[in-house]
């Protein structure tokens, strides 16, 4: 009952609760994925500049081996997810839509897809640029879905200075359960991560959050913190696994940073502002596991899940598996109708199952004609100003007056006098929408035509 | 896997609807129609249920024609019904209520676009008319509990159409009442100077009464709709806040000419206009704070048009005046976005202290930034 919110100190006000439907895959170990047949390596798979194939059509290549770079500041570097041919370099669907170039690759059958390739790095005697460095090597992206380049989010810039990093272990989407999972599973290359990561940026403590129903993945982290404590880990320096109240969009990282210190980022400004980077638990996790043998990321843990799902698990998937091997495995329904990269919230529905899981899908979700039919069969109606959106909004934004400002196509008042640019279109005001009005899709077009008019002027 | 569709997020919603919200508010009310039918007998049950019946009609014929949007099955149409007949007295000549129930959709909500775009509250649009058109017959209030109330009829709901009612004095005579016993508690007071007890007004069940439906059931259905969250809470929190706090200090300043508070609280139609009136959705406001401005600013004026006014009642006029102010409320109520506050809001029960003790508060300035976050707006790239 949100009246009640007013008297309890809640971790951020407003906000949702949706049914988490992570029973299904929570209690379930991560299992392995075979190799498809054929692999496809979108080059644009994170946000900043697509690198370019170093390979060429007919080379073989071993798994591991880097396939595509570039010295762009914002790009990472691809790596062939399994032994085998580079069947063509060519446009591919993707999952948004448009044809992308990627680098399609036929797996060797008889080949035994180890992961060969790889620089042994120099842990102990490595400064904060070398593990930079290193990480931008191994073609590290955000895993939690936003796929930024994790060395430049790691990069503190000459004027700032870095106390604490904040690991994201919120995992607040509906469904997910691959964060858990990892932070169950790998919670020793999670912490080892974590010392990387704080090298790095010179943070000298790491604060890990995570939502209050995953408490064995709490109890997990603090065993695992115990076993790795150090001299000069105190009360404030070193790792500390902290528990969140469960709510979405727990895992922003404003809203977390809210959660754990208690202080409102200024607007348009980035965590580091106040001395602190934010990072993902499956990306740090990673990092744990490449950086000390020098390999590149070649898979990933995806939660495959949805009502109709068969076997519904967390699933180490090669990336570049299409998204049709990967339902087809996990034993998805037949008459599946959307396919949702990502979580149910935020994510993304794949315009096609030809597409590939790339770095930043943490999920795959199935949905079939029967879960939507509730929704479906739902009416329009106009806005009845309840002010459920006001009172569900973690950005104290206004949605109902800014959607009927979109509905007149009023997107420089929005953007002025109504804090558009705030919105980072967590989904929470259309989901609590009792008229079914679209609130957060006109949100993004309104965003997006801002953006064009800004790009024209 | 034949074919997929494309949707954009959020791909799942929540469990309310319109429908939903819309149905439980009409239920909520049930308990109170059924025990002001008690009260008044099969007269106030054919009003309830012509005064309803005539407002889904307008609504249905609104629809037909194309003048508004939604639909009966939205049950909105219903809560004015209800909520009209409530507040018409229990004798009021049915043709009159049909007149009211057509006026409200018509003139309150079909000529504004239907659901979600009225200004006005339609139920209290459609009150409004008749009180102008028929300020007799809407005065006129007979006492509850009278002997026989479920086999007669009060000689005033059966006026033919277009027809003056029969006058109700020489009925009460015949029940040994006098002409006064059909006076609300509210004009007594007004005109005679006599206040009713909080007791009596409270529970409506001391008989004899001209009041209308019973406000502690009112409370309580409130209560229940706004536990639930089918109702803002602060709306009637601040309305009766407001209410009460002024009559009280009125009544502080002066007891002898000023009527206590829990008088001005409970008699009239002030708790049920506080609960299902004012929290009509489509006319007060979304934002938080302007929940709070406009009930003080309902709850400020009901007292002051009671007491200096011709007017025995003044909450009717007291929320369409809110009403009207309700987009003006909102301009200047909007939420303050997260991070863009003017004061730092620093929760109490933070889990961390942000700057640690081995980084000195210099360091710690250095990497914070000052507070204007109004004068150096962070440009985009």
């Amino acid at each position: 009952m949100k009246l009640l919110s007013y008297f309890r100190g809640e971790a951020f006000q407003r906000g949702v609760h949706p049914p988490s439907c992570k029973e299904a895959t929570a209690g379930r170990a991560i299992r392995r994925l075979p190799f498809a047949p054929r692999l496809t390596i979108p080059l644009s798979q994170h946000i900043g500049k697509a690198p370019h194939p170093i390979v060429r059509v007919g080379q073989e290549v071993v798994r591991g081996e880097p396939i595509a770079r570039s010295d762009d500041w914002l790009s990472v570097p691809h790596h062939a997810p399994a032994t085998g041919v580079v069947e063509a370099i060519e446009l591919r669907p993707s999952a948004r839509g448009p044809w992308i170039q990627s680098i399609v690759i036929r797996t060797h059958p008889a080949a035994t897809q180890e992961d060969l390739w790889g620089i042994p790095r120099d842990l102990e005697s490595a400064t904060s640029a070398d593990i930079l460095q290193w990480i931008w090597d191994t073609g590290m992206v955000g895993l939690g879905g936003a796929a930024f380049p994790t060395h430049a989010k790691l990069t503190v810039p000459k004027q700032a200075k870095v106390h604490t990093l904040v690991v994201n272990g919120c995992e607040c989407e509906p469904y997910l359960t691959c964060d858990h999972r990892v932070m169950l599973e790998h919670t020793d290359a999670l912490i080892a991560g974590i010392r990387l990561a704080m090298r790095a940026t010179g943070a000298a403590r790491a604060i890990i959050g995570v939502e209050d129903n995953k408490p064995d993945a709490v109890d997990a982290l603090r065993a695992a913190i115990e076993r790795d404590r150090r001299p000069g880990d105190d009360w404030e320096t070193g790792i500390f696994a902290e528990k969140v109240p469960t709510k979405y969009p727990q895992g922003s990282e404003k809203m977390l940073i809210m959660a754990l210190f208690g202080v409102e980022i200024p607007s348009g400004q980035l965590p580091i502002s106040l001395g602190m980077v934010v990072s993902n638990v499956g990306t740090l996790a990673a990092l744990g596991e490449l950086i000390p043998t020098g390999r590149g990321l070649t898979e990933r843990v995806v939660t495959v899940t949805g009502p109709g799902v068969a076997r519904p698990g967390d699933y180490r998937v090669p990336l570049g598996t299409p998204l049709s091997f990967v339902l087809d495995y996990a034993g998805a329904p037949a008459n599946a109708r959307e396919v949702i990269m990502g979580g149910p919230m935020m994510g993304q529905a794949a315009a096609s199952l030809d597409v590939p899981v790339t770095k930043g899908v943490s999920g795959i979700v199935v949905m079939r004609s029967r879960d939507m039919q509730e929704r479906e069969r739902r009416n329009t109606y106009p806005c009845i100003k309840c002010g459920e959106c006001v009172e569900s909004c973690p950005m104290g934004l206004n949605p109902s007056t800014l959607g009927m400002l979109a509905a007149k196509r009023e997107y420089d008042l929005m953007s002025a006098g109504y804090h558009l640019g705030d919105c980072f279109e967590c989904g929470c005001c259309t989901y609590v929408c009792p008229s079914n009005i679209p609130l957060v899709q006109q949100f993004r077009v309104a965003k997006q035509i801002l953006r064009e008019k800004a790009a024209a002027a | 896997m034949s074919s997929i569709e494309i949707r954009s997020a959020p791909h799942i919603s929540g469990p309310r609807s319109v429908e939903k919200i819309m149905s439980h508010v009409v239920f909520s009310l049930l308990p109170v129609c059924a025990f002001y039918v008690f009260q008044y007998g099969i007269s106030a049950a054919a009003s309830i249920l012509v005064v309803t019946v005539s407002c889904l009609l307008a609504e249905r014929m609104a629809v037909r024609t194309g003048t508004q949007s939604g639909n009966l099955g939205d049950w909105s149409a219903t809560i004015t019904g209800v909520l009209l007949a409530l507040t018409l007295p229990p004798g009021f000549p049915l043709w009159m209520g049909a007149v009211a129930g057509f006026v409200a959709i018509g003139l309150g909500k079909a000529l504004f676009g239907g659901i979600g775009f009225n200004v006005f509250n339609p139920a209290l649009v459609g009150r409004a008319f008749v009180q102008a058109a028929f300020p007799t017959a809407i005065a006129t209030y007979t006492p509850s509990f009278l002997p026989g109330r479920f086999t007669e009829f009060i000689p005033s709901t059966l006026a033919w159409p277009l027809m003056a009612p029969p006058g109700i004095d020489a009925w009460l005579k015949e029940k040994h009442l006098d002409a006064l016993a059909g006076a609300t508690p509210l004009a007594k007071w007004k005109f005679d100077g006599l206040v009713a007890g909080a007791d009596e007004l409270l529970t409506s069940l001391s008989g004899h009464m001209a009041v209308g439906p019973s406000p502690l059931l009112i409370l309580v259905c409130g209560a229940y709709l706004a536990a639930r969250r089918y109702m803002d809470w602060r709306i009637p929190t601040a309305i009766i806040g407001s209410a009460g706090l002024t009559a009280w200090l009125l009544f502080a300043w002066n007891p002898d000419h000023y009527p206590n508070p829990l008088f001005m609280l409970l008699s009239g139609g002030l708790i049920l206009g506080a609960m299902y009136m004012a929290t009509d959705m489509a006319t007060s406001p979304v934002t938080p704070r302007g929940m709070w401005v406009y009930g003080a600013m309902i709850g400020l004026l009901t007292v002051v048009i009671r007491y200096y006014s011709g007017l025995p009642e003044g909450v009717m006029y007291a929320i369409l005046l809110g009403n009207a102010a309700t987009p003006l409320i909102e301009r200047i109520t909007q939420p303050t976005p997260f991070g863009k506050g003017v004061f730092e809001r620093k929760r109490k029960t933070a889990s961390y202290p942000l700057h640690p003790g081995y980084i000195s508060r210099e360091e710690a300035s250095a990497v914070t930034p000052k507070k204007q976050f109004l004068k150096n707006k962070p440009k985009k790239p």
